[in-house]
């Protein structure tokens, strides 16, 4: 089973979309990210594993440490997978809105 | 700027919320959602059957590019005047089962309103599916004809 390189399975997990949102900001290494859970260490490790398996975030040597920064590409994708959907039916309501207007005016 | 339509779907749950703010008056963004013809011009589909009442029950039909009809129904549960609309949705002949959704007609201000409607599907699985319709599709055949009008007020 690799259902872990599914995205939305990397982003179910509620820790995980946490850390997302702090390497949004700036690259941050391993150890700062942890600072930021109560949780175990390892258990920190094993989520940044996952997100970078499907490639949410990225590994960029600088020096000795390891700095993790999210990957915008990716996260582009699963916001374009539910934008169809939103497209759909907001060029259905902006037609029910161009419809009504000028039932009004009637 | 804020998004005038907002779909909600969190991750894992079988379930997801549309909310839509329209520059109209209540009453009349509840009857686009009640009367037939003009159900059918912005959903861009036949109404064969609609009863809005409780214990009614509905049929649109749509036609793809390629001829395939298409076909929607559901039973009505609730129709409270400019308040609320409780419904099943089926579209038959897929696997995507039948969803429970329950919209909510709001009033912002004499001009302004608001809906949300939500959307409970039979799995997770299906309502992934559902949100990847229009994926499947292409381009969908509701922005198409967006498309149409708009290039003819140009």
């Amino acid at each position: 089973m690799n259902l872990r390189r599914d995205v939305f399975q990397a982003i179910a997990d509620p820790t995980r979309r946490a850390i997302l949102l702090l390497v949004a900001s700036q690259s941050l290494t391993a150890g700062a990210i942890a600072s930021n859970f109560d949780t175990a260490r390892p258990t920190v490790s094993k989520h940044l594993q996952i997100l970078t398996e499907c490639e949410l975030i990225k590994q960029e040597q600088n020096g000795r440490e390891i700095y993790y920064h999210l990957n915008p590409k990716k996260m582009k994708e699963i916001a374009d997978f539910i934008e169809p959907f939103r497209k759909m039916w907001d060029d259905r309501f902006n037609k029910l809105e161009t419809i009504m207007k000028k039932y009004k005016s009637k | 700027m804020e998004q005038k339509t907002k779909i909600d779907a969190e991750e894992g749950r079988q379930e997801l919320v549309i909310t839509r703010k329209f520059d109209l008056p209540l009453e009349l963004v509840f009857k686009a959602f009640a009367d037939p013809e003009i159900i059918e011009q912005w959903m861009g589909t036949k109404v064969i059957k609609l009863e809005s009442k409780k214990h009614g029950s509905y049929q649109f039909e749509t036609t793809d590019p390629k001829g395939n009809v298409h076909r929607f129904s559901g039973v009505i549960h609730a129709f409270i005047p400019n308040q609320k609309i409780t419904r099943t949705f089926e579209m038959e002949n897929t696997p995507f089962g039948v969803q429970l959704e329950v919209t909510e007609f709001e009033k912002l201000s004499e001009d302004t309103s608001k809906i949300t409607t939500h959307s409970i599907y039979e799995s997770v699985a299906q309502r992934d599916q559902m949100l990847r319709l229009p994926f499947t599709q292409g381009i969908n055949w509701a922005h198409n004809r967006l498309q149409e009008i708009l290039s003819k007020l140009k």
